[in-house]
């Protein structure tokens, strides 16, 4: 079985964030669908890889779990983005949106140049 | 983003690392989340409308494989690479445990060369590596005037140069020294003969040490003569003053007269020198060089036996200084033309102190660690080889595990922990050897050698033998486990073809190995027949003087400061004493002969001569454009007593005293170089030498030769003679007197029956270090004797291991190919074409080894030219007969297999497998 290609564990982990800063605490199945929902096809199959990703998140200190009681009174663990998480969510949340208007701007380029 | 990361990767380590070290198990949790997460989602495909088993289905397909989730968060969680390492040195132990012979012989190898390896480099870290123990040890240099236009070196700095060098700017500050000379201490129990360093005030503040108690000199203390006042060492205060914390302030008599104890160093102390000797200097007295008793601080007068240390700016590179120093020197010799003449080409050069103190001990210490490097990798090769040989017992568990599935980097990462763990047991052992054995190859090392009291078994040299097992372990341990990985999976299962074509690649690696060892070993044999033979000859070279018998006891006269103060002022008061000695010595049993002279005669046992000017009637007429020799003074019955055969002339009588005319022996060096194709005697010479700063007499005084005897080998036996001229010690005083004995002597004895005689004459002479000429003679060749016996005894262990070597691989051919040996023993060859089939292959090993060996050991041996002696680095003996060796070794190993061949039974053979 192969790894992940760090780029897309990247965006996996930037979306657990948003989810979590969102949503408020959620638990794993919960971070799932959401992300499921919201990307469609990149947490189609295989959604188990997220609990290794939470895990080294919280290695991280980007989020902090507890055990607590889900909807129908089970036990499940939850995730909360920590303060330190919600920096690092900021800071890549510019990040990402400066990528975005510099390409945007190369395309318009292109467009402009045909007409 | 990037600030943060570094946090982050360092809190995830310490996290997983807590993780690994308390094997704490993140199982429960994530299988109880797995466990949740399935359920809700079984939860929601029931609510879509599937049956509970399509639902079940669903969910477990929509989470992925269990097996590679687990993994994955149990990688997130501990340090896999730490876990698989130490699952990898678990196993690798429990394979080595499995064969213990092999393991041993491995082990045993590398102990063996990491052993010695280890051993040389600490004789190396502490003789080259740290040579000065002072701060700052890359500013301290040495300045050394040479006088290349008349072939003289290091002639000495005379006082105003010393102060134009200081005042230069080029250096913090200049100190002069003494070379470590010795006093008389008179005034305790026994007259003591200890060792002291004349220096200016200001050598302390050069090399940046100070007093443990007290102080010592201060810099600015201008006394032209000697200021008085003495710093002791530990050691001595500690010895004879009984660490007595009032030392300060209390008088010593030395040489009659009286110093005051200023301070004393730290414990541990060492002065800079390049022999143990300089070393141990116990006292340092302070002197300005300018007043009595130093001759007075004129330009031209140079004072041979003194060394300038100095300390660099800070920041200033020695070439940088250099090209300063030129610049002053040039300028000086415009300034002063007469003190400088042209001809005489006038340099100045700066030397690191450093290069000065490790001195010729360097070259013989590169050639050991360089043949001990070979017993190295020798070793590894040999145990190299013995891992290879172990892929045919081991190619079918290999085969298996990457049957079933283990990747081929895994499989060669645990191999190869295999090997860095036999290295590393190796090198562990050679050091726990070597640290066993300490004391007892300490005494084998020769006392001549400097900073012998530093060598020591410390943490550096063991930091040293675990980097070069793990160095060696990767090399060696990576070829054999990639090769082993590299199996061809089916037919080792199907136990096709042992030792056919799976197998070309290890048995040519094994080839190439064995190659290898025995071209080693050839180029370290050859070393050591090449020093073997260079010793021998040094040895056996007629000295031209005879030491049989004679034994050398030591005196000297007391050097007090004032000159009237001195008992033996004139050479006619000392002539008195001296016939006194000589008869009372003449007394003592078993003595025939006895004579005396100054350190300078004594044959091989003084360090540095005390050269002077040479001035031959019409040819010289200033000290500066003379050429510098060297000269003894010894009595009449010297010449007869060491067997130096009279050539021309005459020697000396007891008529030729002070006030008759002086004169002069050469030796054939002398007449040849001075006085080419022409009758020396008769010819005059003046010898100008400082007098202690008192001229005797106002008008020049010429000396006379006499005589011409045969050359001797008196300064070291592999220098050809070197021109010397000598003087009679009643005409000319010494203080530094040897008195030679010839006769049928107790070695033991011999010093306190001399003393009693001296003394009963007077009592403060101090009388010490008797030694026979046979042992003075022993020990000028101590380190090369070291260093011959050392790549001897390399040389063997290397001739051993190759054999080794090729008896392991051509038991191995054999046993490879031993079916088809059968089959022709079964089809009716003969025994003994089979046993030449196997002897050949041994040879052609050997002669593979031996052209590649003669090769490298060309270049070796003209590495080596310096350190040879009446032997050239060609010799084709040496080779001839190491080639031989080596193939009568090679043939011996073959031998053995090649009987086990011929003696194979074909039927039970085929039959076995």
């Amino acid at each position: 079985m192969g790894e992940k290609p760090d780029v897309l564990q990247g965006t996996l982990a930037l979306m657990v964030l948003k989810t979590l800063d969102a949503l408020g605490p959620q638990h794993g199945y919960g971070i799932a669908r959401r992300i499921e929902q919201i990307s469609g096809d990149i947490l189609a199959v295989n959604q188990g890889t997220l609990y290794p990703l939470l895990l080294k998140l919280e290695h991280e200190g980007s989020i902090a779990s507890q055990w607590g009681a889900s909807e129908n009174n089970r036990r499940a663990r939850f995730y909360r983005l920590t303060s330190a998480g919600r920096k690092q969510l900021d800071a890549e949340t510019r990040g990402w949106e400066q990528t975005a208007a510099i390409i945007e701007r190369f395309f318009k380029i292109k467009a402009e140049d045909l007409a | 983003m990037k600030s943060g990361t570094g946090m982050k990767l360092l809190r995830r380590f310490s996290i997983r690392f807590s993780n690994l070290v308390t094997r704490r198990s993140a199982n429960q949790r994530l299988q109880d989340e797995i466990a949740e997460h399935l359920a809700l989602q079984i939860e929601e495909n029931l609510r879509t409308g599937m049956s509970s088993v399509e639902a079940r289905r669903q969910a477990a397909l929509k989470l992925g494989a269990p097996q590679a989730i687990r993994e994955r968060h149990h990688a997130e969680h501990s340090l896999p690479f730490i876990e698989n390492l130490l699952f990898d040195l678990r196993y690798a132990a429990r394979m080595l445990l499995r064969s213990p012979g092999f393991s041993f012989i491995a082990i045993a190898t590398m102990a063996l060369g990491i052993g010695a390896t280890t051993a040389i480099y600490s004789v190396i870290d502490a003789t080259l590596l740290h040579p000065l123990p002072y701060p700052n040890p890359a500013e301290l240099v040495r300045i050394q005037d040479d006088l290349p236009g008349v072939g003289a070196q290091r002639v000495g700095i005379s006082v105003p140069e010393w102060r134009d060098f200081e005042s230069s700017g080029i250096f913090q500050s200049a100190a002069i020294t003494g070379t470590g000379a010795d006093v008389n201490l008179t005034g305790s129990a026994q007259p003591l003969r200890l060792s002291f360093k004349q220096v200016t005030p200001n050598y302390f503040a050069v090399l940046g040490v100070d007093a443990e108690l007290g102080r010592t000199f201060d810099p600015h203390d201008a006394t032209p003569g000697y200021n008085l006042e003495v710093v002791l060492s530990d050691g001595l205060w500690r010895r004879e003053f009984a660490a007595d914390p009032k030392i300060l302030g209390r008088v010593l008599r030395l040489d009659n007269d009286e110093y005051h104890v200023v301070g004393v160093m730290p414990r541990g102390f060492r002065d800079q020198g390049s022999t143990s000797g300089e070393q141990n200097v116990e006292l340092w007295l302070g002197a300005g060089f300018a007043g009595v008793p130093f001759p007075p601080p004129l330009r031209s007068a140079r004072q041979r036996s003194r060394v300038v240390v100095a300390r660099l700016r800070p920041g200033l590179s020695i070439a940088a200084a250099q090209g300063h120093l030129d610049a002053l020197v040039e300028s000086l010799k415009e300034q002063y033309p007469a003190d400088y003449p042209a001809q005489t080409a006038w340099t100045v050069r700066l030397i690191p102190l450093s290069e000065t103190v490790v001195g010729s001990v360097r070259q013989s210490l590169i050639l050991l660690f360089s043949a001990v490097g070979l017993v190295l990798l020798i070793s590894c090769v040999n145990v190299a080889n013995l891992l290879l040989a172990r892929t045919s017992v081991r190619s079918r568990e290999i085969a298996v595990r990457q049957a079933l599935g283990a990747q081929r980097t895994r499989l060669i990462r645990q191999l190869l922990t295999e090997s860095l763990l036999l290295f590393l047991l190796g090198g562990i052992a050679g050091f726990g050897l070597l640290f066993c054995a300490r004391h007892f190859l300490l005494r084998l090392v020769p006392e001549s050698l400097p900073h012998l009291n530093e060598i020591a078994i410390n943490w550096s040299v063991l930091a040293f033998a675990l980097a070069v097992s793990v160095a060696a372990g990767t090399l060696f341990g990576l070829a054999p486990a990639w090769l082993m990985s590299r199996l061809d999976l089916t037919s080792t299962l199907r136990q096709e073809g042992r030792g056919s074509s799976g197998s070309v690649g290890r048995s040519r690696a094994r080839q190439v190995l064995v190659v290898s060892e025995l071209a080693l070993s050839l180029v370290l044999m050859v070393a050591a027949g090449l020093l073997l033979r260079s010793f021998w000859d040094l040895f056996a070279v007629q000295p031209g003087f005879n030491p049989d018998r004679v034994m050398a006891v030591q005196t000297w006269l007391p050097g007090p400061n004032d000159p009237k103060m001195d008992p033996y002022q004139t050479a006619t008061q000392e002539a008195v004493l001296l016939r006194q000695i000589l008869s009372h010595s003449r007394t003592l049993p078993g003595v025939e002969e006895a004579a005396i002279g100054d350190q300078a005669s004594l044959p091989l046992g003084h360090s540095d001569p005390g050269g002077l000017p040479l001035i031959r009637e019409g040819i010289e007429t200033m000290d500066n454009q003379a050429p510098v020799i060297d000269s003894p003074i010894v009595s009449p019955e010297y010449f007869h007593l060491l067997g130096m055969a009279l050539e021309r002339g005459r020697l000396f009588t007891d008529q030729d005293l002070e006030d008759s005319p002086q004169v002069a022996v050469i030796n054939q060096a002398a007449a040849h170089t001075y006085w080419p194709n022409q009758n020396p005697i008769g010819k005059r010479v003046r010898l100008n030498f400082n007098n202690r700063g008192v001229l005797t007499s106002a008008k020049p005084v010429w000396t006379t030769i006499i005589g011409v005897i045969a050359d001797a080998r008196t300064e070291s036996l592999a220098a050809t003679a070197i021109p010397q001229i000598y003087r009679s010690v009643y005409q000319r005083s010494a203080k530094d007197l040897a008195i030679f004995l010839r006769g049928q002597l107790d070695p033991g004895a011999i010093l306190a029956q001399e003393r009693q005689q001296v003394q009963s004459i007077d009592a403060t002479l101090p009388v010490f270090h008797a030694e026979s000429l046979d042992d003075l003679l022993s020990t000028s060749l101590s380190v090369r004797r070291f260093s011959m016996e050392m790549v001897a005894f390399f040389a063997a262990t290397a001739l051993l291991l190759a054999g080794l070597g090729i008896y392991g691989t051509i038991s191995y051919v054999v046993n490879e190919q031993r079916r088809e040996i059968a089959i022709r023993l079964a089809l009716g060859a003969q025994k003994r074409t089979i046993l030449k089939m196997v002897l050949r292959r041994g040879l052609g090993l050997a002669a593979a080894g031996a052209c590649v060996g003669v090769a490298g050991a060309l270049i070796v041996s003209h590495l080596m030219a310096g350190l040879l002696f009446g032997v050239s680095p060609n010799d084709l003996t040496t080779f001839a007969g190491v080639t031989v060796v080596l193939t009568l070794v090679a043939l011996a190993a073959s031998y053995i297999p090649a009987l086990r061949a011929m003696r194979l039974d074909p039927i039970t053979t085929l039959h076995a497998d």
